[in-house]
């Protein structure tokens, strides 16, 4: 019903371009060259009018027709069974529509037949009466500009500016999205700190980290959310895959973009970039089923005792996810370096890995760190493969080779773990919260080194 | 240098010795054959001139003299040219050390995204000119006064070479080349940017290298040919038409494509 109700207004905004463009031309007698705007203009700015307008009212007219719907059988229930409490009611309602579409209700009695029968009669009369309003709309749109159209009429202006418009709308969604997001964020990780008390530094610094000890008596312990252990893992490990990850990478895109013939490249950037198409699970599992079990077999050969779950196998393998970010960004980078640079260099009897090291990378080097800051901020906010390589205990440790726990695993468990979620949301928006404001500070720096180096070089 | 000058002019243009020497040389651009079966003698302590319409093919046979065609993948060079009798495209040469001797200029000024100093002082510095800081500063300064363009940097020779204007980019790429002392210098229309004035210096500069080295200058200016060279060789779709003594090629022509080149009647 609503897709035919789609397919009308795109339909009438079709006939309103042609219509609207057929009378730009009559309306000069074929004499284009008088008419302010080119006939297409014409046609478009009406068929815009007419999509725009029947897309909003579709959309607006349905929402919230819906909502009074909903209204009007809360009411019913409500008249019917006054003492029902709130959550039954939602029931009943949700059973009553379930049968008014021919689903299967979790229970059927002559409250939900009466509801379901006067709910399949207002819900046909909301999808009649939305699309027929929308039809209207765009027809009373479309013809409201179709009578506009004459020699001066100023199409193309007009029509530019509803693009605009439009384009500006998106951008708006876009933004208004990232900023709900944060303010949510924040919310929550005040609420959060006003359980604990206002004792931040016992979140940031405390070493105890175990949240949700006292939540059958209702309180969180400020003694227990110390996220230091978290802290330092995720430290750890992202260390330690950028010690896999920058050098492999790096070499890798200088060897591609100045060393591999052509054919080389062809088929081995593909290659790169697969590694990059790779599911994190799938490197996750790898970490904890392969790497962790022959990194501990190895420790234990030379005399070193290794957790089965270890930071070092989770860092090294998530180096290994992010070598093709790394890789395939410098390669881009290095290649935009212009030939005439290195011919300049060359020029002067400098041998090609002088000219790589004093020239390429120099010129090349605001792309690489920013490619090297991606990788952080991906290494930072990597969950998959800590999840299952890393380890869950919060343990403070400095040694790679024990298990240590992360920001994200620990997200992970708190949401994922038996507790309500209203109660485990305090911790884990707050941790979400600092993981936000890291990536946001190394991006902001990234964009700062850019910045810094564009001034010297341009 | 005095002593040196008298003496070129002692032995007269013709009796020097030839410093590189090709016989038929052919250059392809894939399929484009750009150069063709070109043989020309570059002398010792002169100062050489190609000129000829654009896309004749100046700038291919001047990179070929330095080997920096092999930067480029699609481009083939035959033939053979000699530096001092050995053959540059020998297997046994090392292309590295081959432009430490041949220095180039290219056409389109190529500053390094370093500071003004850091670019003059980069061929010295991997050639190992230079024992120590201020051995490097005197080359350095000495380089960038040669090319007539201390006096506009000298206030700044930490703020990046690519900050000048083009033609100051132009004189930072002629010191960055003199800086590395090349028997051979080859400039690819070295003046193609500058105003009358800087035009002049770097010409003086060219007359004042020819008492050490040999130098190949491309140029779209007869008048420049004829005030800096003592030979001049005309190019015309990938052949050299005429080479031949600069007053000679300007005065007396033999052919008539040089002719009605130099007198202005195509282009
Ligand atoms: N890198 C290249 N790849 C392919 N073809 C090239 C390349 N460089 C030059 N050519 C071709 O070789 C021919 C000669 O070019 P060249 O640059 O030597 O001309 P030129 O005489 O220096 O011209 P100008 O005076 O305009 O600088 C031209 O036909 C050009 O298209
Ligand atoms: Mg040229």
């Amino acid at each position: 019903m609503l897709s035919f109700a789609v397919l009308m207004i795109f339909a009438s905004s079709l006939v309103f371009f042609i219509a609207g463009r057929a009378k730009a031309v009559q309306s000069v007698n074929g004499a284009y060259a008088t008419l302010h705007s080119r006939p297409s203009y014409h046609g478009m700015y009406s068929s815009l009018w007419a999509l725009l307008v029947g897309m909003l009212l579709l959309l607006v007219v349905s929402v919230v027709w819906s909502n009074l719907n909903d209204r009007v059988l809360m009411g019913a229930v409500l008249d019917a069974a006054p003492d029902i409490s709130k959550i039954d009611a939602e029931l009943v309602l949700s059973d009553a529509k379930s049968i008014a579409q021919g689903n299967i209700a979790s229970k059927t009695d002559a409250l939900r037949s009466t509801l379901a029968q006067q709910a399949s009669a207002i819900e046909g009369q909301r999808l009649w009466g939305s699309v027929i309003i929308s039809i209207l709309g765009a027809l009373f749109a479309g013809l409201l500009t179709n009578r506009q159209i004459d020699r001066d009429f100023r199409a193309r202006n007009r029509s530019e500016k509803l693009v605009t418009g439009v384009l500006m709308v998106c951008a708006i969604i876009a933004i208004l999205t990232t900023i709900g997001i944060v303010l949510s964020l924040i919310f929550e990780t005040l609420r959060f700190f006003n359980q604990i008390e206002w004792q931040w530094w016992k979140f940031l610094f405390g070493t105890t980290w175990s949240p949700l000890s006292g939540v059958h008596d209702g309180v969180l312990d400020a003694d227990k959310v110390g996220a230091a252990p978290l802290f330092v893992g995720t430290f750890m490990i992202t260390i330690i895959a950028m010690i896999v990850a920058v050098p492999i990478g790096l070499f890798a895109a200088i060897y591609l973009s100045d060393f591999a013939s052509p054919r080389v490249r062809l088929w081995a950037k593909p290659m790169l970039e697969i590694l990059a198409g790779i599911p994190t699970v799938v490197y996750g599992f790898f970490a904890a089923i392969t790497v962790a079990p022959y990194i501990r077999g190895f420790g234990e050969s030379i005399g070193l005792s290794v957790a089965s779950e270890s930071a070092l196998a989770a860092g090294v393998v998530m180096g290994i996810m992010i070598i093709p970010f790394i890789s395939s960004l410098s390669d881009d980078v290095i290649n935009a370096v212009p030939q005439s640079l290195r011919d300049g260099s060359y020029g002067l009897g400098a041998t090609k890995a002088e000219t790589i090291r004093q020239v390429v990378l120099p010129a090349a080097l605001p792309g690489i760190v920013s490619a090297i800051l991606l990788g952080v901020s991906r290494a930072v906010g990597e969950t998959m493969i800590v999840v299952m390589a890393a380890g869950q205990g919060a343990n403070l440790t400095a040694n790679p080779l024990e298990a240590v726990t992360t920001v994200t695993v620990q997200i992970v468990m708190l949401i994922t773990g038996d507790t309500e979620a209203s109660t485990a949301a305090g911790p884990a928006f707050t941790l979400g919260f600092t993981l936000f404001c890291v990536t946001l500070g190394l991006n902001v720096i990234a964009l700062k080194v850019v910045r810094k180096y564009r001034e010297q070089y341009d | 240098m005095n002593m040196t000058n008298a003496a070129i002019a002692e032995k007269g243009v013709g009796a020097l010795d030839v410093k590189i020497s090709s016989k038929g040389v052919d250059v392809y651009y894939a399929d484009n054959h750009a150069i063709k079966n070109v043989s020309l003698d570059v002398l010792d302590h002169t100062v050489t001139a190609f000129i000829g319409p654009s896309g004749c093919g100046k700038s291919t046979f001047l990179r070929c003299l330095n080997r920096m065609n092999d930067t480029i993948d699609i481009c083939r060079v035959t033939g053979d040219i000699l530096l001092d009798g050995d053959d540059i495209y020998a297997k046994s040469v090392d292309p590295v050390q081959l432009r430490a001797k041949v220095g180039i200029v290219f056409q389109k000024p190529n500053p390094f995204p370093k500071s003004i100093y850091d670019n003059v002082a980069y061929g010295p510095k991997i050639h190992g000119l230079v024992a120590d800081k201020a051995d490097l500063d005197e080359v350095v300064e000495k380089s960038l006064r040669r090319a007539a363009i201390w006096n506009e940097v000298k206030d700044r020779l930490d703020s990046p070479g690519t900050g000048l204007s083009g033609g100051q980019q132009q004189r930072l790429c002629i010191a960055r080349a003199i800086a590395t002392a090349p028997q051979v210098l080859l400039m690819d229309e070295p003046c193609s940017a500058l105003d009358p004035i800087a035009t002049a210096q770097i010409e003086e500069l060219i007359d004042e290298l020819r008492s050490n080295y040999s130098v190949v200058i491309v140029t779209h200016s007869m008048q420049q040919a004829a005030r800096v060279s003592q030979k001049t060789a005309f190019f015309h779709l990938g052949e050299v038409v005429e080479y031949g003594d600069t007053n000679t090629l300007f005065t007396n022509p033999e052919d008539k494509r040089t002719q009605d080149y130099i007198t202005g009647r195509f282009g």
